[in-house]
């Protein structure tokens, strides 16, 4: 931890030292292409088909941003890819534009290492993955665990926090990756895995007897997954932000990947959606993008409900629940401000 | 009825049953002693117990034929290597553009053309070899990367098995002149060229590799100007080689050390300026002693290119946690460490028996 906040240090030093890089959009423009900074491998997330083409929740958004700026993705986003310790570096020095990655919004990240989120796209918390015949039923049983955990997470502080705060002992067994924790977790290493509660599932479905392992009831964490892009670009993280804000206002309004273009020409009388697609009014000049952006964004994989019943969602291998991550209307807690 | 033979006419009988053959072998070797046999008793219980599963595992219960792991379970319980059969395409050129898979296939056939006259002596046509092996990384750029009326394709196309090879072959190639050069620096007698060497490869050699690929894919940007675009793939072949010539030096430093005192007075009576001398006479000797440890380094490097995945290089390491995180193919990481293991082994032996045979050649002692 100390030696990210070194190099983010040196980062803030450097940006200041060469004057800062502010307008993101018009470099972004200038070299053709969105660089954008995804996980090396998380089911569901981030990951290759097989062609070779970075696919997932995570990357959606990017293709979502890259085409809101250049009319379409294909061609127009690369992507960087980055590990819990090489994100936010990447991010600091300006080698990605944008960081799409599964990362927990938290107080120290947006104010110490000087970054900004636009926005949640995915509320996870963190829980634990036991063996049935470990016999546990509740996480506070688990005192004296040896549990696999992922470094440079947030998840290794709330581990640590909340076995504190229940006066238990734990043994950490560190990892680096999902992958090499389901070969731990499974060949016995580890009583426990602790991470996000999505990967959980996506690491339960990769068992072979997924019957065997039970993921106890308690989340210990509030893990509010978002993208994020650098301090000091206001302009570009306002693009950000509306690019995610549009493809949930797109679910809130029936917008799909079908029928996006034909709304976009004629969004009748919903002024929201007139005002998104600039039938009405000229708001896209306040992003300096073009007049379709919001309709491309959303042509791109369909609007948020699409994409996660695409990537995460219950016909998936992942098999997620909306649960929280519904719409406001639908008992969830998802949120768009308006569109005005 | 025993045969009688005449005094001094009795012929050579063959050795008692027991003392020839192969039951003498077995027995020399595995159950000469208490503790040899104890020990054969241990080795065989322990292939027993190991080498049946794992035959069965790999190769009986195999399924080479699926779409999904599911279908891999339904058909049986052994390996799922179907997944490398779905994905050999990504491990072996990651993301480099499909249509151009013949370029790095000619790279790669040429690549052997190029070494053959530098690693054998006896190559028909080598002197003329000799030009083509001079001009090759030349032309392999141009393969590789396009231009020249080739389609370009950037690095960070590169990937898998090709991305190891790249790598491996500039650093190992890179590195060799830029050793010899820093090891003759390190001894020489002029102040600036010995404290530039000595520097270098102290510094070098005082950070760990990691280290230096995270200055280069990071850092490094915090130093350039802003806008400047410095291809990453590039400046990790620079680290990387800049790294092993360190080693290098050092090794090669070794054998310098080596070489009697003489020798390097022979040189100088014969009237051989520095250079001749040490291209005469001095480094062949040195060269030939450091021989095991050049191609220690040279193994060492090339393994040490799977560190490139920490700053995002998709190498077979990267490659397989993508793979790893489709859903489809989650939780067979066994079968693709196992050939990404099989793919190292193969390369670094490779390497270490040319050494021997190098080895045997130059041997000129008594």
């Amino acid at each position: 931890m100390r030696s990210l906040k070194f190099i983010a240090l040196c980062a803030a030093l450097a940006s200041l030292a060469g004057g800062g890089n502010a307008a993101t959009l018009d470099d972004v423009q200038a070299k053709g292409h969105l660089q954008c900074g995804i996980n090396t491998g998380l089911a569901g997330f981030a990951f290759t088909d097989a062609r070779g083409n970075w696919q997932g929740f995570d990357v959606a958004y990017c293709e979502a941003l890259a085409a809101a700026v250049f009319g379409k993705a294909k061609g127009n986003v690369k992507y960087t890819n980055l590990t819990g310790k090489t994100r936010f570096p990447a991010l600091a020095s300006g080698e990605i534009d944008v960081l799409s990655r599964n990362t927990t919004w938290t107080y120290s990240r947006d104010t110490d290492l000087k970054q900004t989120f636009v926005g949640v796209n995915y509320y996870d918390g963190q829980g634990f993955i036991v063996p049935k015949s470990l016999g546990v039923g509740s996480a506070l049983e688990l005192n004296g665990a040896s549990v696999c955990i992922q470094t440079g997470t947030t998840t290794e502080l709330n581990l640590a926090g909340y076995f504190r705060d229940n006066n238990m002992d734990y043994e950490p067994v560190p990892i680096e990756t999902n992958a090499e924790a389901i070969k731990l977790y499974q060949a016995g290493r580890c009583d426990a895995y602790t991470t996000d509660a999505s990967g959980l599932a996506a690491t339960k479905a990769a068992f072979d007897s997924p019957g065997d392992h039970v993921v106890l009831p308690e989340i210990i964490s509030k893990e509010p997954l978002g993208p994020l892009v650098r301090h000091g670009d206001d302009e570009w993280a306002d693009i950000a932000r509306w690019v995610l804000n549009a493809l949930i206002i797109a679910e809130e309004k029936g917008i799909t990947k079908r029928n996006v273009k034909r709304m976009a020409r004629r969004s009748g009388d919903d002024a929201e959606a007139n005002r998104m697609f600039g039938n009405e009014g000229s708001f896209h000049e306040m992003l300096r993008l073009p007049k379709t952006w919001a309709r491309d964004a959303i042509a791109e994989n369909g609007n948020y409900g699409e994409i996660f019943e695409k990537y995460i969602g219950r016909n998936t291998d992942l098999g997620l629940e909306r649960g929280v991550n519904a719409l406001w209307t639908q008992g969830g807690i998802l949120y768009a401000p308006p569109f005005r | 009825m025993q045969q009688q033979y005449e005094a001094g006419r009795h012929p050579d009988l063959p050795p008692p049953l027991v003392e020839r053959g192969a039951v003498k072998w077995v027995r020399d070797n595995f159950f000469s002693n208490a503790t040899s046999i104890v020990l054969t008793a241990v080795a065989v219980y322990f292939l027993y117990k190991v080498v049946p599963p794992f035959v069965e595992w790999a190769f009986v219960d195999a399924v080479w034929d699926a779409h999904h792991r599911n279908e891999c379970r339904a058909k049986g319980e052994g390996a799922c290597w179907a997944v490398l059969r779905a994905r050999i395409a990504q491990f072996t050129y990651g993301f480099y553009p499909a249509h151009l898979y013949w370029r790095v296939n000619t790279a790669f056939v040429l690549l052997f053309i190029a070494l053959a006259p530098l690693l054998f002596e006896h190559v028909p046509g080598r002197r003329y070899l000799l030009w083509f092996s001079l001009a090759y990384p030349v032309l392999a750029f141009f393969l590789l990367w396009g231009g020249l009326g080739l389609e370009p394709v950037e690095s960070a196309k590169f990937g898998g098995f090709l991305l190891t090879i790249v790598i491996g072959v500039t650093g190992i190639i890179g590195s060799l002149p830029l050793g010899i050069l820093l090891a003759l620096g390190r001894r020489s007698r002029l102040l600036i060229v010995h404290t530039i060497s000595v520097a270098f490869i102290e510094f070098v050699r005082g950070v760990p590799l990691i280290t230096l690929l995270f200055i280069a894919s990071t850092l490094l940007n915090y130093f350039l100007p802003p806008g400047t675009y410095f291809d990453l793939l590039l400046r990790v072949l620079i680290m990387v080689t800049l790294f092993a010539s360190a080693y290098l030096a050092e090794v090669i430093r070794g054998g310098l050390a080596g070489i009697p005192k003489g020798q390097f007075e022979a040189a100088d009576s014969l009237g051989l300026g520095y250079w001749k001398s040490m291209r005469l006479v001095i480094l062949p000797q040195a060269l030939h002693i450091s021989i095991p440890n050049i191609v220690n380094t040279f193994i060492g490097l090339y393994k040490d290119t799977t560190l490139v995945v920490i700053v995002g290089l998709a190498d077979p390491l990267g490659i397989s946690r993508a793979t790893l995180a489709d859903s489809k193919w989650q939780g067979l990481s066994t079968e693709i460490y196992i050939a990404i293991a099989v793919f190292f082994f193969v390369s670094c032996f490779a390497m270490s028996r040319y050494s021997l045979y190098l080895e045997k050649k130059l041997h000129t002692g008594h």
